[in-house]
């Protein structure tokens, strides 16, 4: 019943992960070492270190996300140091939004954001397929509308 | 389902019926939709009215209120200014400016027009920048009429209806006395759902007193709130403190003055507020009435209210007083009761939400949560029953939530890493209020399972629960 997150979401973080830290690398590398001397240049070493804790911790909380459609609600389930688990019923959604920012869209990949009438309510599913992100919008809408109540 | 026209194509809207203004990127359910354009309205055209003649005096009085704001803030510098001036220059400047100001007040009146139709209350206002507010009827949350000190004197009253998303505007200040109390009549038999014919011969519901609150109880409640006393003495012990350090006027006045204020607004500024507390039952629902000089009446229909809490300070304990607190969407009103012997309380809560108790018992969480909170875990307890949601917080101050089933919007559960290694979790219950009532350091087992027929529960009180139009 659970479906996990594709892969895309995964390879969209690490590459950012990988391109952020290894020129923040680099650049402390060449800088300090030009500069200030070979010594100081172990300084590229911190981000070197963020880099190679990053990469394993990504991969970790990528597949910690899950999410289950119910048949009366939505249960969204992340993390792993600090878990949570949301659950929504279909009644209860206000607004069904798939956003997609210029990143997110080079990697074919969309989040679907569901709205209460509680901004509490935190319920977002990042990195999915453009399609798949689609079809439960559509799914989601329609179960909301036949459960639909005011507040 | 009405998809807003302006919105994105990805942005689907499940409200029921919603009309959305073209500014509404990802519109929600409409409260109050302010428009650029007003719809045709259905059926015959809707009767439009202005408000009382009174109104454009209200405005009079800013400049007024600004210059001697100003005179307050800066006296120096305003003698100064005052002695340059010549008499008559002083008397015309004065003048222009009332003039002025009631010329403003006097087209913002004329340009501010209200009508009721079946669905919806609209209010059309604004001189240079045009808007239409339409209140749907049926999304009423509470309706409250509010009559200031000077208000009072002239007769007239404030109508303010609160749905979620309506702003400060979005009141009709202000209407003769007892047109608003028609009005208010009229549109909650609308909004009850009778037919339109018949709106205007139904009247004032009747009201049945369920509780009101005595002068000498409220003071002495007000005696043993620690708050009161904790203003009094910062504002008596921090300027003397001040002024043997700064020995700076102004730095006292400036910190004595705002401590007074706080301590004056804790303490007579409640007392005068909440008194005369009275609350009342009708078909049209709560009716809470207050204050001394400000009056205040709010109505709150059937099924509105999304939470409610039982505070018990810790020097009311001895007394058996409770403070009853409520949320409903949109409302900034937060008090039901403020203060009652429990068992006056509780008779009260059962007539605001049908079939729900007072669990006499709560459970605490399991011993080892000490180890994450010491000492405080043990305020903590939660209860679920037919009806409601229970959980309590606070070792001194207590605090008991009551959320009905039907009310849930969502139910989330969060674990720390410190939680895990302990097997604890909390449970959050999210309300349609913006307000979440926590079930903090549960078993983790269950707290998963507390997850899930919180869920359950949520769906089965929302079929049971009454309609939005309470008399259709």
């Amino acid at each position: 019943m659970w479906i996990a997150l594709p892969p895309g979401l995964l390879r969209m973080r690490r590459l950012l992960l990988v391109v952020w830290l290894g020129l923040l690398t680099l650049a402390t590398g060449l800088l300090l070492g030009l500069f200030a001397g070979p010594a100081w240049a172990a300084f590229a070493l911190l981000p070197l270190a963020a880099l190679l804790w990053g990469w394993p911790v990504l991969g970790r909380n990528w597949r910690s996300w899950r999410y289950a459609e119910r048949a009366d609600d939505l249960l969204i389930s992340r993390g792993v140091l600090w878990h949570e688990e949301t659950v929504v019923p279909y009644g209860r959604m206000q607004l069904v939004e798939v956003t997609s920012g210029p990143v997110e869209r080079h990697f074919g990949l969309a989040s679907v954001q569901l709205h209460t009438a509680a901004a509490a309510t935190d319920a977002r599913i990042p990195g999915l397929v453009p399609a798949e992100a689609e079809r439960l919008r559509d799914r989601l809408t329609e179960l909301g509308e036949a459960r639909s109540a005011g507040l | 389902m009405t998809t807003s026209p302006g919105a994105p194509k990805d942005v689907q809207d499940i409200g029921t019926g919603t009309e959305a203004g073209p500014a509404g990127e990802s519109a929600p359910v409409g409260g109050s939709v302010p428009a650029g354009e007003s719809a045709p309205a259905e059926g015959s055209v809707p009767l439009e009215r202005r408000l009382h003649p009174v109104t454009p005096l209200r405005r009079a009085w800013a400049p007024v209120a600004v210059l001697a704001g100003w005179a307050v803030h800066d006296p120096d510098g305003a003698q100064r200014q005052l002695m340059r001036l010549t008499t008559t220059v002083l008397l015309a400047s004065l003048a222009a400016a009332v003039l002025g100001a009631a010329l403003y007040g006097f087209l913002s009146w004329w340009f501010t027009h209200f009508s009721v139709t079946d669905t919806e209350l609209r209010i059309r206002t604004g001189l240079v920048f045009r808007r239409t507010a339409h209140i749907r009827l049926e999304r009423i949350q509470a309706v409250d009429v509010t009559q200031p000190l000077l208000a009072r004197v002239a007769g007239v009253a404030k109508l303010k209806l609160d749905v979620v998303g309506t702003d400060k505007k979005d009141e009709l200040a202000y209407l003769g006395q007892e047109e608003a109390r028609i009005l208010r009549a009229e549109l909650l038999a609308r909004a009850a759902g009778f037919a339109p014919e018949t709106v205007h011969g139904v009247g004032e519901a009747p009201v049945r007193r369920l509780l009101h609150v005595p002068a000498r109880v409220l003071a002495v409640s007000l005696v043993l709130t620690g708050a009161t006393w904790g203003t009094l003495a910062a504002a008596l012990v921090v300027p003397p403190l001040l002024w043997f350090a700064t020995h700076s006027v102004w730095t006292v006045l400036a910190t004595a003055l705002p401590l007074l204020g706080a301590a004056g607004a804790s303490s007579v500024g409640r007392f005068v507020t909440e008194y005369d507390w009275t609350v009342g039952e009708s078909p049209d629902g709560l009716r809470i009435d207050h204050g001394l000089l400000d009056r205040t009446h709010e109505t709150v229909p059937p099924g509105r209210v999304q939470t409610i809490h039982i505070v018990e300070p810790l020097l009311w304990r001895r007394r058996g007083w409770v403070r009853i607190e409520l949320d409903v969407a949109g409302s900034s009103n937060s008090v039901l009761v403020p203060v009652a012997p429990r068992e006056i309380a509780e008779s009260v809560i059962a007539r605001v939400l049908p079939g729900a108790t007072v669990p006499s018992t709560l459970a605490r969480p399991p011993r080892r949560a000490g180890r994450c909170l010491p000492l405080w875990w043990r305020g903590y307890g939660i209860a679920v029953t037919d009806t409601v949601f229970v959980a309590r917080h606070g070792l001194l101050r207590r605090s008991i939530s009551l959320v009905p089933h039907a009310k849930v919007q969502s139910v989330r559960l969060e674990q720390g890493p410190w939680q895990r290694r302990q097997g604890l979790a909390d449970v959050r219950v999210d309300t349609g209020a913006n307000k979440t009532v926590t079930a903090r350091l549960r078993d983790a087992e269950e707290a998963a399972e507390l997850l899930y027929a919180q869920a359950d529960r949520a769906l089965t009180g929302r079929r049971e629960a009454g309609p939005d139009r309470w008399m259709a």
